[in-house]
């Protein structure tokens, strides 16, 4: 999908990026992280042209992206930023239709397609449509962001610490939206951030870089069992590791189908490190499973945290 | 029961839970108190035999004593004014007091029309009756008061000019009707009326034919200064010296490179006095409000919202129509305004060159020591500004209410 090769990127002699190669798989979510000033922003905006690199070639479906328009390019690409950046004397209309508006579609088809979005992104259509973003909550403006980012159907949506002026509940909400979409629609998304815990929970390849280089990339599972030197254990936060592992699988993975026992269930969907919670602070060594529905779908037992049932 | 009365502030009276009287507001005692000192002390209107003399005063006291029933009417007007500081701040009081505002600034404008009818009435009568300074002191105290009751209901801005408005038009019927006739200022028009007309016509033309290049220019000046750090340091450096040029001086400095240009162009009527070094220097005085104006209100767009209409696929040319522009329009309006408010006020020093304008009568005035032709002169400068000021804040909060900016609802 994107073959990113030798890549580098400085301001006034301030290394941003360098050197850095990295391929990005077609439908996969990849969260590019790191501290401030690692080169991870930089790197997006390499992939829509906001940015030129200084030396180093990037593919977009085999072809080079300087063979593009700058403006063509960035209107097949998704973009979202974190202070979402809506037009203010635009509706919420108006501000999701943006691209579609620039590629040209029928005035009915870009309706029908904001009153999609919105839905899609649980916003009332009718409700919100004609609002301006000032009457907006914080939550529903990045809502509306991400909406602006997926109008022309891009394949490729990048996205720039967009849930981090949040707050910790909309933020997580958004997470799951996102995940949502994305296993919906299979799209490929990079996200950039400096949250441990929003790569573990949306990426499905995590690539972490320092100083303009990739210090190690790959599943959210190997980072926490296998990172590669101290720079990593210290971002994957060492001493929490084994509870962020847990926050990997699902309940589902685990549960043993047995008769229910008595007690206030917990949901199959929700993660292990919500089930050990649980565990503790209802100081018990089996709970109850239910599905998505409501209807008993097993036992967990506490033993089960540490490795799948025989 | 005690604790809770000795918590009372000082100024409340009676010993019920909830005192008859207390001072709501300071500001109105303060006008009204300074209203009551200037009515007492200073003369209301002034009696000239001719309009070269110096007048002997007629104060309010004087009047009131002539036990005429009309005056007395001004009482009505005034006493909620009067009490206006211990007023509960309601809507109902509000409008009360604007009314009474209206009608008492009208009431005594009415008076002193009548007065100097009487006593200057006569066709052939040279006399004179001119404003006193109670009568400017009190009209200022009232309207201070008026402002301050409007200020109470807490309007938006087009309703505010509509009450502004209502409050003013009796005294225009009054103008209208020729109840002033017989005041000095009016005697003042009519004796100068063409050259009145005159002046108006040239100050507008002096305002107008300046502002318009300095906001083709100044607009131009900001874009560049906006792109190009290289042409802001040029470009700056430049306009401020010009803007601390003293005005007059400015003028006379253009005499000798336009009458040049003038001896070596005949044909072109440009000459060293006149309209076109005025229209030249007051051109030069708009430019750096107007270039600032515009690099300010491309710089308050936030970059955030650039960097989106960039992220998304918009071109250069898009960005500038669809984002930078509306965004930017209500600071650039806003910068025309106080252009031409500057405008206006400095077009009265182009008269010195003559080009005309209200300076001609100003300083016609001034040199012949006619307090009221200066006047004939100064007013309309100013109710120009004001209304220029507020027709361009009118436009402007119309259309950030459209754009839908953080700061209403």
């Amino acid at each position: 999908m994107i073959e990113i090769s030798e890549v580098s990127k400085s301001f006034n002699g301030w290394q941003a990026v360098s050197e850095l190669s990295l391929t990005i798989k077609e439908g996969e979510l990849t969260v590019l992280i790191g501290s401030s000033g690692a080169g991870k922003s930089t790197m997006l905006k390499l992939l829509n042209r906001l940015l030129e690199p200084d030396s180093g070639s990037i593919r977009l479906h085999g072809q080079n992206i300087l063979e593009y328009s700058p403006q063509q390019l960035r209107r097949r690409i998704g973009y979202a930023i974190q202070s979402v950046g809506l037009f203010p004397h635009w509706t919420v209309e108006q501000n999701i239709g943006a691209v579609p508006v620039l590629l040209k579609w029928p005035k009915a088809r870009i309706v029908e397609r904001v009153s999609e979005l919105l839905e899609l992104l649980q916003l009332a259509p009718e409700k919100f449509r004609h609002r301006y973003p000032h009457q907006l909550s914080g939550g529903q403006q990045q809502r509306v962001g991400v909406a602006r980012a997926l109008a022309a159907d891009p394949d490729l949506l990048l996205m720039d610490e967009p849930f981090g002026a949040l707050d910790p509940v909309t933020r997580a909400s958004l997470q799951q939206e996102l995940a949502n979409i994305q296993a919906l629609s299979g799209k490929t998304i990079v996200l950039v951030t400096h949250d441990i815990e929003e790569a573990l929970a949306l990426g499905q390849r995590i690539v972490l870089m320092d100083q303009g280089r990739i210090v190690q990339q790959g599943a959210p599972r190997d980072f926490l069992l296998a990172p590669a030197n101290d720079l990593v254990r210290e971002f994957v936060g060492q001493s929490d590791a084994g509870i962020r592992l847990l926050g990997l699988d699902k309940i589902a993975d685990r549960v043993r189908r047995q008769p229910a026992i008595p007690g206030e269930p917990i949901r199959s969907s929700d993660t292990l490190r919500q089930a050990l919670s649980v565990f503790i602070t209802r100081r018990v060594q089996s709970l109850p499973v239910v599905d998505e529905r409501g209807q008993p779908a097993g036992v967990l037992h506490f033993a089960d945290l540490l490795e799948p049932p025989r | 029961m005690s604790v809770a009365r000795q918590a009372q502030p000082a100024w409340r009276v009676g010993n019920l839970a909830s005192p008859l009287i207390k001072l709501y507001n300071p500001l109105h005692l303060l006008l009204a108190m300074l209203a009551i000192i200037a009515g007492a002390s200073l003369p209301l209107l002034s009696f000239a035999p001719n309009r070269l003399l110096s007048g002997q005063g007629i104060f309010l006291a004087q009047l009131i004593v002539q036990l005429n029933a009309r005056y007395w009417l001004l009482a009505i007007p005034a006493l909620p004014l009067l009490v206006a500081p211990w007023l509960r701040p309601s809507r109902i009081n509000h409008s009360i007091l604007i009314i009474a505002a209206a009608a008492l600034s009208t009431g005594l404008l009415a008076l002193a029309g009548h007065e100097a009818q009487l006593r200057s009435g006569a066709t052939e009568s040279l006399a004179r009756v001119s404003f006193g300074a109670a009568f400017w002191l009190l009209l200022l105290t009232i309207w201070l008061q008026l402002a301050e009751a409007l200020r109470g209901l807490a309007l938006r801005l087009p309703a505010q000019v509509v009450v502004i408005v209502l409050a003013l038009a009796p005294a225009a019927v009054l103008l209208m009707t020729g109840r002033l006739d017989s005041l000095s200022l009016l005697k003042e028009f009519q004796n100068h009326q063409e050259a009145f007309e005159l002046a108006l016509l040239r100050h507008l033309q002096l305002v107008t034919f300046s502002v318009l290049p300095a906001v083709l220019i100044g607009a131009l000046f900001g874009v560049l200064s906006f792109r190009s750090q290289t042409a802001r340091k040029l470009l700056f450096p430049v306009l401020n010296v010009i803007q601390t040029i003293p005005s007059i001086a400015l003028f006379s400095l253009l005499i000798a490179p336009l009458a040049l240009l003038g001896s070596l162009l005949p044909h072109t009527g440009i000459s060293g006095i006149g309209l076109p070094p005025a229209l030249l220097a007051l051109t030069l005085y708009s430019l750096l409000p107007m270039s600032h104006g515009t690099l300010a209100a491309l710089e308050q767009v936030p970059a955030a919202v650039r960097e989106a209409a960039q992220g998304i696929g918009m071109s250069p040319w898009q960005i500038f129509f669809h984002v930078e522009l509306p965004l930017a329009l209500p600071v650039f309006l806003s910068s025309i305004r106080v252009t031409t408010v500057q405008a206006i006020g400095l077009a009265v020093v182009a008269a010195l060159i003559g080009a005309g304008g209200f300076g001609v009568l100003m300083f016609q005035g001034m040199s012949s020591s006619a307090l009221d032709l200066v006047l004939l002169a100064v007013i309309p400068v100013i109710l120009l500004a004001i209304s220029i000021d507020t027709a361009f804040k009118l436009a402007i909060s119309i259309l950030e209410r459209r754009a839908g900016r953080q700061d209403h609802d």
